[in-house]
């Protein structure tokens, strides 16, 4: 393999990983040879893929939690320190899209939903991830951003909001947690192959061929190219690197 | 280094490659297969950094050439194609800083100088290497800017005016480059303990204490971890990366 990583003996935890790219850093995560924990909201789906992941031998724990939900992110954090002892490294991907509402036809439910699942999930992610990484004054955060973290558009204010925010949280924590051994970085990925994206595609509101030809590499991402990031940011040889916010886009962040 | 690279069969070119930043990439590249092109102005001390690392088993050339002078420049990729048959890596990282000065004291010989260098030596760099990419359909570039290419210094304009020039050069190169299977970035390293960086310590143009404390990991950077910045973004695992500015930086951009 041209990019081999070794997470042995290292604690990783991905919210959002019954899927998409949460699922696909998982999976790098487990087999470059870490303790791999696995929440999600939906327990069918994140035991599937913990199932399969154990059947090939790796360490894997299926976690079911609710991001926006303070108190079930505090014990799932609690939970993979009983089980694993220490948490080396953290994906906070879970996430939510909306429709392509403009910002003055947005209602509050969905203005609501999206902060407190993409915003206050991250928040609540990072405040427990960050307690227990403390105690060991060692430890690497990536919060999932977007595209949308870094450039504005029409339509979906309220995501990019979100999007924007979790790049500034990111650095704030960076800032405030680096002399305690602790890197904070966001990865920000264009447009990406995940069930997300095609269930924007088949409910009308994306132009997959639009966006691969806007990007300057003429093709959408794929989740695998964003986990590669990722475990690559939580790697030793990112040491110096912290608050951070990573385009893996194709491109569309420099136009 | 983790992650691991093999990159048996491919050729890297390094500029100013006889020190700091350049020679531990250099040694980096060498030390994941590929063969490796090493030029710098300085003579002397490229032969002793060539000769160190061919006596350590890789396959390398040394290159003298002067990034300020564009035939020199082509005279030296066509060097590296002519011994070795392609590129598919290139660190244009040679670069000099100046005293620090009034803006309205700056001699136009000064600035010219590292205009020259730090900015039209890039520029350079990379019109030739993506000369022989586009040849290929393929390679990555990483041209080095600085936290200098992102935030400006009281009497430093000139300096930081190349870097921030840097970035531009790789932004529009690698839009128009994606889609020929060519990427490119930029990296920021922050204060990272080089020559030059002891150099400007013991002119008493840089308080080692003040630099540690403005870093929120509370550290210089190493030659290493630049390294290693510059083996990711030119690696697979970056193959949705380009048009990026990279802080390698401990947080100090964060802020």
């Amino acid at each position: 393999m041209t990019v081999q990583f070794d997470y042995t003996g290292q604690v990783t935890m991905v919210t959002g990983a019954s899927a998409g790219m949460g699922l696909a850093a998982a999976q790098a995560f487990a087999r470059a040879g870490a303790a791999t924990a696995l929440v999600d909201v939906n327990e069918a789906a994140v035991r599937a893929v913990a199932e399969e992941l154990a059947a090939d031998g790796h360490q894997v724990l299926a976690l079911v939690g609710d991001v926006s939900d303070e108190a079930q992110v505090a014990s799932v954090v609690a939970e993979v320190v009983a089980a694993f002892g220490r948490l080396d490294a953290a994906f906070n991907n879970a996430g939510i899209m909306m429709p392509p509402l403009k910002t003055a036809d947005t209602d509050n439910a969905t203005f609501d939903r999206i902060v407190a699942v993409n915003l206050a999930g991250v928040w609540n992610c990072l405040k427990h991830e960050i307690l227990q990484m403390r105690t060991q004054q060692s430890g690497t955060i990536v919060n999932n951003s977007s595209i949308a973290g870094l450039k504005s558009g029409t339509g979906r204010s309220a995501y990019t909001a979100t999007k924007h925010a979790v790049v500034a949280l990111t650095k704030s924590a960076a800032l405030e947690e680096g002399a305690q051994g602790i890197r904070v970085n966001a990865v920000c990925p264009g447009t990406i192959t995940t069930p997300m994206v095609e269930r924007m595609v088949a409910a009308g509101e994306l132009d997959t061929g639009a966006s691969a030809m806007a990007a300057a590499i003429p093709r959408l991402g794929r989740a695998e190219e964003v986990a590669d990031a990722v475990l690559w940011l939580c790697s030793t040889s990112a040491s110096y690197v912290t608050g951070v916010a990573l385009p893996v886009d194709g491109g569309l962040a420099a136009g | 280094m983790n992650p691991t690279y093999d990159f048996s069969g491919q050729v890297a070119l390094v500029t100013g490659a006889s020190s700091g930043m350049g020679l531990a990439t250099a040694q980096a590249y060498a030390e994941s297969g590929a063969a490796v092109v090493l030029t710098d102005v300085n003579e002397t001390a490229l032969r002793a950094a060539t000769e160190e690392l061919s006596g350590q088993g890789h396959q390398v050339l040394a290159v003298v050439c002067d990034v300020a002078d564009e035939s020199s420049v082509a005279a030296a990729v066509q060097a590296g194609v002519d011994a070795f048959g392609r590129l598919d890596h290139a660190f244009n990282n040679a670069g000099i800083q100046v005293p620090p000065c009034d803006a309205a004291d700056e001699p136009a010989e000064v600035f010219d100088r590292v205009n020259a260098i730090n900015l039209r030596g890039v520029w350079a760099c990379m019109k030739h290497e993506l000369a022989q990419m586009r040849t290929q359909g393929s390679g990555a570039i990483v041209n080095n800017s600085s936290l200098g290419g992102l935030v400006g210094l009281p009497g430093r304009a000139a300096y930081h005016a190349t870097k921030h020039g840097v970035i531009g050069l790789t932004k529009s190169a690698a839009l128009e480059y994606a889609p020929r299977g060519v990427r490119i970035n930029a990296i920021c390293p922050g204060t990272i303990a080089t020559p030059m960086v002891t150099d400007m310590i013991d002119k008493g143009e840089l308080d080692l204490d003040i630099a540690k404390a403005n870093q929120p990991i509370n550290r210089l950077g190493t030659p290493e971890e630049i390294a290693a910045s510059v083996l990711w973004l030119t690696s697979p695992g970056a193959g949705f990366v380009t048009g990026v500015a990279l802080p390698v930086d401990g947080g100090y951009t964060a802020q």
